[in-house]
């Protein structure tokens, strides 16, 4: 088991960071009544540590007995005789069922429309008092189109009383106003340099290692406040060499490092045939399933780094003007390759200007 | 708060929804004309517009509350909305079919007119296909059927729909009619609001009665039953003001790299950058040293990422764009173009 999940704190009272949010949380489940829930917050961040944390403080550790089910689902549409199918995993205990309805692609307002309602209708079994209502955890919610979107609002209201939806998102602005205004939001703040360190000298402590608080603060600083890639450099730095030593070079993962050479690259040339170079890696990164908006904006940073603070402001808005267009576009290539060409454009006319 | 049977559990949104028109606030005009309307008998086609948390749904389903009683209102009301299929080919079989049904017997004690009523939420959403195969079925139907549609943007209802409706405007509601609701639910629920905190609700929420009630049972539930200013603004997820100076700060000092590092903190912190440049629009509007030529090219840009935003753009980048700008805007020189051949 990777050290990220093993040492996922369980309840709401071991956290480490985030204790505020948790006391919150947890004065929220003892009024016995949950609203729908909205977490949001930086990847990595401890949304989803928080949220089933809280469902075990709501439903006991019955929750963690999960049972993960691939089920095919056959949606009747007989207004149009036909019938579509579904296929969706869902993790599931007896008191949640956890999907990611965005799995389920371009049909994912069937799945919103059909699925929850499916499930807000029926009542969970009320053992002993247990609470009345089930917990539905969707993942990715920024991730649903529009449309997807809006067919939960009425949805949320109209079954409020059987089932609770508790959301996790990245941006909060992908999700449209009408479901904001439906849910409790909870703000997750990525945890501050300081915390992180904290956190990795707890695991390092759990796991009967030393780790000298010099090399935990250049982790956390390398990792951008990212606490579960923090870990993850943590573990593999333990395997490349152990005891540590406070220079040790740390892991970076290999795309971030692919990204920086990209970067030298095209500071080094500005020509079609670089240009043609420079696609290829793009290829390569986008095989291997890296988002093409962290490419943009890894590269971007990388970029920052190495140009004058004269051309800063142009390079930046073209960066956000070819983001916006990609991800209106469906091509991702094409437009990465624009940002490129148009940064060599510039930057060639910058230096042709200063020496002539 | 004691759990009172059925309601327990309701978001207050729903359980302190009127269940009279009367009871709907701040929409006198509407009200007052729908209650003639509803004297004579007689009520025509309806289309309610205006922005969300206004009242519009309460007043349509109080309504037919009045006309038909609980009883009837089962067998005489269909209420579609976005969550429902409303492609044409529900226009064409399910809408026509129960328009096309004859009425039964009314139910006494109320008016229940020889009609039915269709109420189609969040009609804006509905396809212009959708809306053209309505016309013919409104006009037919006349007789026993009358629609009530819902939306938010008039301008998405197709002009031969529009004009077939009485049509409604509900405007945002003011800070007065907000509190007075706000207090005597508070009252109801036991909250104590301390002092500014109302006003703090009245200006998160916007005019919109559904956020307003939604914040303050966040409040509540998150932080207890004395509702502090602070506790309304994290409920509200509002950026604490002196974030924003900072951003704003940062980008009057001209440095491309402070500013980043402003960004890169903010969003970070998980602020939602939609709020961001909200609050950051109110700041440099009030700014009294900024010339209205600055503002005039800030607000653009805002209003640009702010489209971008809604389109799914990165916040980060879009934050940045426009933090930039910014800069460019105070130091008066051009962000784009310098070098562009």
């Amino acid at each position: 088991m990777l050290w990220v999940d093993k040492h996922r704190p369980k309840n709401l009272d071991n956290l480490i960071c985030h204790k505020e949010v948790g006391a919150n949380l947890k004065s929220l489940v003892a009024s016995g009544d949950c609203p729908h829930l909205l977490f949001y917050g930086p990847s990595g961040c401890g949304k989803k540590t928080l949220v089933l944390a809280m469902l075990r403080e709501m439903f006991g550790p019955g929750v963690e007995k999960l049972k993960a089910e691939t089920k095919e689902w056959k949606i009747e549409r007989p207004e149009i005789s036909t019938k579509i199918e579904v296929e969706l995993t869902t993790l599931s205990s007896n008191y949640h069922v956890e999907l990611n309805p965005s799995d389920a692609g371009t049909k994912d307002r069937y799945v919103v429309q059909e699925l929850i309602k499916d499930m807000a209708k029926s009542r969970p079994l009320d053992m002993a008092g247990q609470k009345s209502f089930r917990v539905l955890l969707l993942n990715e919610v920024d991730q649903l189109s529009k449309e997807a979107q809006h067919s939960l609002r009425r949805t949320m209201e109209k079954y409020a009383s059987a089932c609770r939806l508790v959301m996790v998102c990245n941006s909060v602005s992908k999700v449209i106003e009408a479901v904001r205004s439906r849910c409790v939001t909870v703000r997750v703040p990525a945890p501050a340099e300081a915390e992180i360190c904290d956190v990795l000298q707890y695991v390092s402590k759990k796991e009967c290692i030393t780790l000298p608080p010099e090399f935990a603060a250049r982790i956390a600083s390398s990792t951008d406040r990212n606490l579960r890639c923090a870990l993850l450099s943590l573990e593999a730095c333990k395997v490349q060499q152990y005891p540590f030593k406070s220079d040790q070079p740390i892991q970076l993962t290999d795309w971030e490092v692919y990204i920086t050479e990209i970067a030298s690259d095209i500071i080094a040339e500005q020509s079609p045939k670089r240009l043609y170079q420079v696609r290829g890696k793009f290829y390569e990164l986008l095989i291997n399933c890296i988002p093409p908006e962290l490419i943009l904006k890894k590269l971007l940073f990388e970029l920052m780094k190495k140009i004058d603070s004269e051309l800063k402001h142009e390079v930046c808005h073209w960066a956000a003007y070819y983001e916006n267009r990609l991800q209106k576009g469906s091509k991702a290539i094409i437009h990465l390759e624009a940002f490129v060409a148009k940064f060599m454009s510039i930057y060639k006319q910058f230096i042709i200007s200063l020496f002539g | 708060m004691a759990p009172e049977g059925s309601a327990y559990g309701q978001p207050w949104n729903e359980k302190y929804r009127p269940k009279v028109i009367t009871d709907v606030s701040h929409q006198d005009a509407v009200v007052s004309t729908l209650q003639e309307a509803m004297k004579t008998n007689n009520v025509p086609h309806l289309l309610f517009y205006g922005p969300p948390g206004t009242g519009k749904t309460t007043t349509a389903l109080a309504m037919v509350q009045e006309l038909y009683g609980p009883t009837l209102v089962k067998s005489r009301v269909m209420e579609l909305n976005a969550s429902d299929e409303r492609g044409i080919n529900v226009v064409r079989h399910k809408i026509k079919q129960f328009a096309a049904t004859a009425v039964g017997q009314g139910a006494p004690g109320y008016p229940s007119p020889p009609y039915k009523v269709i109420i189609l939420d969040e009609s804006d959403s509905m396809t212009t296909d959708a809306q053209n195969a309505l016309r013919r079925t409104m006009e037919l139907y006349t007789k026993v059927t009358r629609f009530v549609l819902i939306c938010n943007y008039v301008s998405r209802i197709i002009e031969p729909i529009a004009s077939r409706c009485a049509k409604f405007r509900f405007k945002p509601l003011g800070e007065e009619s907000i509190s007075d609701r706000i207090t005597s639910i508070c009252q109801k629920e036991g909250v104590v609001m301390e002092e500014g905190a109302m006003e703090a609700l009245g200006s998160a929420c916007g005019g919109d009665m559904r956020k307003a009630i939604s914040h303050l049972q966040s409040a509540v539930r998150l932080f207890g039953n004395t509702v502090r200013v602070q506790s309304i603004l994290e409920a509200a997820g509002v950026v604490p003001s002196e974030r924003v100076v900072e951003l704003l700060e940062a980008c009057r000092g001209g440095s491309y790299e402070k500013a980043q590092d402003v960004v890169v903190r903010l969003t970070k912190n998980g602020y939602p950058a939609l709020q961001i440049i909200q609050q950051l629009q109110e700041l440099v509007m009030c700014a009294e040293d900024v010339s209205d030529d600055k503002k005039a090219r800030i607000c653009m840009r805002l209003a640009e990422v702010d489209k971008a935003l809604i389109d799914g753009s990165d916040e980060m980048l879009q934050l940045l764009d426009c933090a930039s700008l910014a800069i460019c805007a105070f130091t008066g020189t051009t962000q784009v173009g310098k070098y562009d051949a």
